[in-house]
């Protein structure tokens, strides 16, 4: 039943091999079955990825290979071997001796994972030692050499510290260390650089496919997200509710897909060098199942537009060999018929908003919260630091366009949104808004109108809506409250409107947010936001927390939204490939500085700012056919609280020119009919001679 | 971490200054009631006038306050009328007899209840775990008042194998504190345990707990040198603010057992009206609270790294 | 994931949620019902109450009569009937104080926890949400209030102004209060950190709205289990009382002062005081149940 690829290679023997694996957790509501029958074979020194959204079932497999289930959970069939032996028949010894020392795993959440009350080093070295692997001064050297591999500085200070002293970019270096310091044959990496910045997920997955190299360990690195996975992995497995549905390659998979999943989830992520007008997204329909309802025969068939009935929701699909690609799998009927080469679309539907009517302008806006600061005279409050959130922002925003703010934590977007809208007020500098200063009106101070028009989406869809009232009570009230209608049975009319907008159910009006799913939650947030038809839609990374088909679903939504109601869109993101495909025009922010800004077009193509380089080099691409400059930064993101004089970027810059940059507040040089602007001190004739950082055409580099 | 010591202080100040106004406002204002506590109801008028302008008792309120106040500060806590004594003497011995029965309160209470909880919390739904959960909330259902007459009425009355009463008439005995011990362990312990327990099983749950196991530890290594060293964190502050606790506790079983304790003191002022004493004994009970709040606080930081190297 | 009805949506929105609240209560028990203690901590907290509601119907004697002193269980009264709990030293019935006495209990004690709550609620509310120095303040005060310990601050409270039922309530919504506070405080200090509260901010919503409508609501769940454990508190504190003398004054029938009028025939009648130990230890017993049962809801939802 099981096609295991046929050996190529003198050291074809598999060293993790998963036959018909199937796990279910046994909750109250009855068994869950969250993987069904999954089959793999990992090589020596191979790397596989693990693909799929949330809850297909990714951790799940990894945990169940290390045999460690949590009380609910029950490998209901199938077996595990490692090394040829079945895992299922160990006894508890045996398996202790495997866990860390054969097989080891890296988790999401480093901070979580790793004991707040003891050193990094005692971590790292009760790994060795519990493993009679060494005497406990010989794993202190072994533990040393492995941090100085994956590139942390100062090794002692580091094994000397508690979790809570490092930063989580070398946090989840540490626990890297910590997987491959037995050096185990396979290591399992569970999203592991899903909480960190871009650029500093850049470092750690370079630094993941360096080490592979040097210490042959085989992986299987799980992840939403396929353009990680394209950068790390040899082959791909790409996972539907709890089944494989299409294996192989990468460049195979992803530059052509032979499963109609595959190929949607490749249009559901932007391409970096298209937007909305050139290429727009292709969300899936329908939601995903859960496991406990999934569809008969095809998993994804409620959801596939290549579905025909009858034919894909009879019997359960096999996995059947490509026979055109070396080791490529597929679990589809229909797949020697389909052509999911992605078509050329319809030239864009709508026309680009290039008005140039201002609506709102930030001028030198600044925002600094007080910190207590330290010693004995701020015990009685008398010293006090600031937090420079923002400083000297000027920029304008247009009608009807969409204007992005983009950098990575800590550089003041959300600050400035808070502004924006009144719930924190500025410290200097204007947001002039029809002629009042926003930036000194609190929302208590807002007249009925100007709240009306200043709306926002939020990012995190379980904390927009309140969990006590139905979904038609809330977006009720805002209707009542901006008085668009009071009569009870108007209101429940323009709330039917205002889901139908979102296209949501008219009958989700009854439900309680814990009943819908975080897109629909989502959804329910931008109905909200836009019941009062308010001119300026504020967006703090409101698909950040989403799914890859419902980020798309959701990004495609407050597109066709703004353009109906004409409305002016300040998207707020880290995320450069939504930026580049949804904005007008961009800021690019770091450490509350504006480093460049301009149009979309201005900003994506050179001259670049180096930060803007660094960025865009950092965007997980799965597609094949592009090639990318690939660029590096060192060290993390200073504190907001102390950051660098001269051009704040300076610490990390890979282009910095020297001690100007160290203590001179770089020139804004002014291009494109002085509408680009970039902070620098490289000459701008210099920025112009940049490459670009995509090129399209030639073959992936890896 | 020193900055969060100063600011605890500087509360414990304000606390007790605030505590001191609460006290006067409460029992010093009217200098009609201090008088007639003092001299009794019997007392004429006149006696009662001459007794205030000898005490000072003409002057406006707040000198009035400062004045006690710095009477209280030098440990000049007054006269005691219910035992003829001053009211320090009889408050020292009262506080040291007390101070033995919680020392053997707390030999009992800190191994009994953690060992329990952290089993319980070891494997959360085991039915370890459940018996050990069923037994503490029963035991912390029945009231110190109840559990001491229940229990005297089976081990003192029916099975006569311990003293009823733990006056200490004939000096200092073992036998009479296993009963006022016991009652206090009974009622607390169950309360302890589970918030043992409740801490055990979330760090149980935590990844860190996850990764211990993934790296191939032992389990008992994983319980006594991961879990085990983060879960006791909260019971520890836990135990420390029961001193508190301690007090109402104690004055239910020292008058029962008619121990000659602190909590039979605070009773015995109150009930005599003993204004001295009283407000000495209430003052004493804000200064230890205070001050275990600050010990909770410190030994909070020292056990928790996160504040410790901050 | 099934669609709700869509038959129902000639209701308007506040009869919805209205209906919508009874479901939920409904739908709680359900859950309840699935963990046998809590249901049995149903059962007692429900027995205790019929029998203080209907203690008029069930008790055989008037609580206060003195009949015949010393009976042990079972008796034969001399009007016929029977002294089931037997009499004590002063001859009256103790069943029927034991009734009396859960209707005293029953009256003060969810009267007292109320009234904590109200004022621990919205000074918690208050210091949580408007932070800054009414938090400070209100922080510093409820901290005082802690530093005495609960028994102390009652005698103290109640050798200044008399025992009564009102004394009683009073004292317990000081001392009790600063806690409930000190937990609403922090519910709302991480409520109002949440989005749909920003949402209301930028619809213009009132403080109060935002306090009553948008953050309360979602404390119920925490709230509601401290509320069943504090409720077993001040029954055991009103006990306490009376087993100190400084209960509700006489005739009234209360456990506490039961236990503490007949302690000193314990050696040889220990009828009169076990019957009303056991009572005042299983409607404590009933609330813990009832409140682990209630957390373990709240903490799946
Ligand atoms: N302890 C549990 N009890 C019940 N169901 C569970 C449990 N853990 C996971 N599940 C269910 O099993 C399915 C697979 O979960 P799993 O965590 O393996 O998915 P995943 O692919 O790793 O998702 P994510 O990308 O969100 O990490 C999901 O439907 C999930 O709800
Ligand atoms: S089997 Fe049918 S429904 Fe399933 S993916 Fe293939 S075409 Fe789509
Ligand atoms: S000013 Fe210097 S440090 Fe800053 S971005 Fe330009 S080159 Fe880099
Ligand atoms: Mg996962």
């Amino acid at each position: 039943m099981n096609p295991v690829a046929p050996a190529t290679a003198a050291d074809a023997k598999p060293i993790l091999e998963l036959d018909g694996l199937a796990v279910s957790y046994f909750a109250r509501a009855g068994e869950v079955p969250a993987v069904t029958g999954v089959s793999l074979a990992l090589k020596r020194g191979e790397s596989l990825g693990l693909v799929g959204e949330s809850g297909c079932g990714k951790s799940t497999i990894a945990l169940a290979i290390m045999r460690h289930m949590s009380g609910s959970g029950r490998i209901v069939n199938g077996t595990v071997r490692f090394g040829g032996r079945d895992m299922g028949g160990l006894d508890a010894e045996e398996l202790r001796a495997i866990r860390g020392a054969g097989i080891a795993m890296v988790f999401q959440e480093p901070m979580s994972a790793l004991n707040p009350s003891m050193t990094i080093g005692r971590q790292l070295v009760e790994v060795l030692t519990h493993h009679g692997m060494m005497a406990e001064h010989e794993a202190r050297k072994r533990t040393a050499e492995v941090l100085a591999d994956v590139k942390l500085p100062d090794v002692d200070r580091v094994a000397a510290s508690y979790p809570h002293q490092l930063s989580g970019g070398q946090l989840q270096r540490v626990v890297i260390a910590m997987g491959l310091l037995a050096r185990p044959a396979v290591l399992l990496l569970d999203e592991p650089t899903t909480s960190l910045d871009v650029t500093v997920e850049a470092g750690v997955i370079d630094l993941i496919a360096g080490l592979r190299q040097r210490y042959g360990t085989a992986l299987v690195y799980i992840s939403h997200n396929l353009g990680l996975i394209a950068q790390v992995c040899d082959r791909v497995a790409v996972m539907y509710a709890g089944e494989i549905v299409e294996q192989g390659p990468i460049a195979d998979v992803f530059g052509r897909p032979r499963h109609p999943y595959t190929a949607a989830l490749l249009r559901c992520i932007p391409v970096p060098d298209a937007d909305k007008y050139q290429r727009p997204l292709a969300p899936i329909r329908g939601t995903v199942h859960l496991p406990q309802d999934r569809p008969p025969g095809c998993g994804f068939s409620t959801r596939c537009e290549h579905a025909v009935p009858g034919t894909c929701d009879r019997a359960p699909i096999p996995l059947e060999p490509t026979q055109d690609r070396a080791d490529g799998l597929v679990r589809c009927v229909r797949w020697r018929e389909l052509d999911l080469r992605e078509k050329p679309l319809p030239p864009a539907a709508f026309e680009r908003e290039s008005t140039e009517e201002m609506l709102l302008t930030a001028n030198e806006l600044e925002k600094h919260y007080p910190v207590p600061g330290e010693g004995w005279r701020a015990v009685m409050g008398g010293e006090r630091r600031w937090v420079k959130a923002n400083q000297n922002l000027n920029f304008r925003v247009r009608r009807k366009q969409t204007l992005a703010i983009v950098g990575e934590s800590g550089c003041g977007k959300t600050t400035f949104a808070k502004v924006l809208m009144g719930l924190e007020s500025a410290t200097g500098g204007q947001i002039v808004y029809q002629g009042v200063d926003l930036g000194a009106l609190p929302v208590a101070k807002r007249d009925a109108r100007l709240l009306r028009s200043l709306q926002m989406v939020f990012q995190n869809p379980d904390e927009t809506l309140n969990p006590s009232y139905s979904v038609g009570t809330q977006v009720g009230r805002v209707v009542r409250k901006f008085g668009v209608e009071r009569d009870a049975a108007r209101v429940r009319g323009r709330v039917r409107q205002l889901l139908e907008m979102t296209r949501l159910p008219a009958a989700f009006r009854q439900r309680l947010p814990r009943q819908l799913s975080g897109g629909q939650k989502q959804r329910v947030a931008i109905a909200r936001a836009f019941a009062g038809s308010p001119s300026v839609v504020v967006a703090d990374e409101p698909v950040s927390a989403l799914d890859v088909s419902v980020r798309a679903a959701i990004t495609e939504l407050l597109i066709d939204i703004q353009r109906e109601h004409g409305t002016t869109l300040v998207m707020i993101s880290h995320d450069l490939g939504l930026v580049r495909y949804i904005a007008d025009r961009v800021v690019v922010m770091y450490l509350g500085q504006v480093m460049e800004s301009g149009t979309a077009d201005q900003v994506f193509a050179p001259p670049y700012h180096p930060y803007t380089e660094a960025l865009l080099s950092a965007v997980p691409v799965a597609d094949p056919t592009i090639a990318r400059t690939r660029i590096v930064l060192e060290g993390e993101i200073p504190s907001a609280t102390n950051p660098p004089k001269g051009c704040p970027f300076h610490t990390r810059c890979h282009r910095k020119l020297g001690d100007i940059c160290v203590n001179v507040k770089p020139p804004e040089h002014r291009t494109g009919d002085g509408l680009h602007r970039i902070a620098c001190h490289i000459p701008l004739p210099e920025l112009e001679r940049m490459e670009p950082v995509f090129r399209r055409g030639r073959p992936a580099a890896v | 971490m020193g900055r969060l010591i100063v600011r605890r202080l500087f509360y414990l100040v304000v606390t007790m200054l605030l505590a001191s106004v609460a006290l006067f406002l409460l029992f010093e204002l009217s200098p009609e009631a201090v008088v007639v506590n003092e001299l009794g109801p019997y007392s004429t008028q006149e006696q009662r006038q001459i007794w205030l302008e000898q005490n000072g008792f003409n002057r406006p309120p707040h000198e009035r306050y400062l004045a006690w106040l710095s009477r209280f500060a030098v440990g000049d806590l007054g006269h005691s009328r219910l035992f003829n004594v001053p009211v320090a003497q009889i408050l020292a011995t009262r506080l040291g007899n007390t101070a033995i029965l919680a020392a053997f309160f707390f030999a009992a209470l800190i191994p009994l209840s953690l060992s329990l909880g952290a089993l319980a919390g070891m494997k959360e739904g085991s039915w370890l775990d459940r018996v050990i959960s069923f037994i503490c909330v029963l035991t912390a259902s029945v009231p110190p008042f109840a559990s001491t007459v229940l229990l005297s009425a089976i081990l003192v009355f029916s099975l006569a194998l311990l003293p009823g009463t733990s006056s200490m008439m004939d000096g200092f005995s073992y036998r009479e504190l296993i009963m006022p011990v016991a009652v206090l362990v009974l009622y607390d312990f169950g309360y302890v345990a589970r918030m043992t327990r409740a801490s055990m099983a979330e760090v149980m749950m935590t990844p860190y707990v996850r990764t211990a196991l993934l790296k191939g530890l032992p389990y008992r290594r994983v319980i006594l040198s991961h879990a085990l060293r983060n879960a006791l964190i909260a019971p520890f502050t836990v135990i420390m603010l029961h001193v508190n606790w301690l007090v109402s506790g104690v004055i239910v079983v020292e008058f029962f057992f008619a121990f000659k304790g602190f909590g039979s003191l605070v009773l015995e002022a109150s009930l005599a009206k003993d204004l001295h004493l009283l407000e000495a004994c209430t003052m004493t009970t804000v200064v230890i609270a205070v001050c275990t709040q600050l010990a909770a606080d410190i030994g909070y930081m020292f056990l928790n790294p996160r504040i410790r190297f901050k | 994931m099934t669609a709700a009805p869509q038959e129902q949506t000639i209701a308007a929105g506040d009869e919805e949620s209205r209906s919508r609240g009874l479901a939920r209560l409904v739908r709680a028990i359900g859950l309840l019902r699935e963990s046998r203690l809590a249901m049995l901590g149903v059962a007692i907290v429900l027995f205790w109450i019929v029998v203080a509601v209907f203690a008029p119907l069930l008790a055989p004697f008037s609580p206060t009569a003195n009949i015949r002193p010393m009976q042990p269980l079972l008796s034969v009264a001399p009007n016929g009937g029977r002294f089931w709990l037997g009499t004590d030293h002063l001859g009256r019935d103790i069943l029927s104080r034991l009734i009396y006495g859960a209707r005293t209990v029953l009256i003060y004690a969810p009267l007292a926890t109320l009234s904590a709550y109200a004022v621990g609620i919205m000074a918690g509310l208050l210091a949580g949400y408007r932070r800054g120095w009414i938090d400070e303040a209100l922080s510093r005060l409820g901290d005082l209030v802690l530093a005495f310990p609960a028994l102390v601050l009652y005698i103290v409270i109640i050798s200044k102004f008399g025992a009564s039922g009102f004394n009683i309530i009073l004292a317990v919504t000081l001392a009790s209060g600063p806690g409930i506070m000190r937990i609403v405080r922090g519910l709302v200090l991480d409520l109002s950190g949440r989005a749909y509260i920003a949402a209301a901010q930028l619809r213009g919503e009132s403080a109060l709205y935002v306090m009553l409508v948008e953050i309360l609501p979602n404390c119920r769940g925490p709230i509601i289990v401290d509320a069943c454990l504090r409720l077993g508190y001040v029954v055991v504190t009103i006990g306490t009382l009376g087993f100190l003398g400084l209960g509700l004054p006489p005739p009234n029938p209360d456990w506490g002062s039961m236990i503490n009028e007949t302690r000193q025939f314990a050696l040889i009648f220990p009828y009169m005081v076990v019957s009303p130990c056991l009572a005042v230890s299983s409607l404590v017993l009933g609330l813990n149940l009832l409140a682990d049962g209630l957390r373990e809801i709240s903490a799946r939802d």
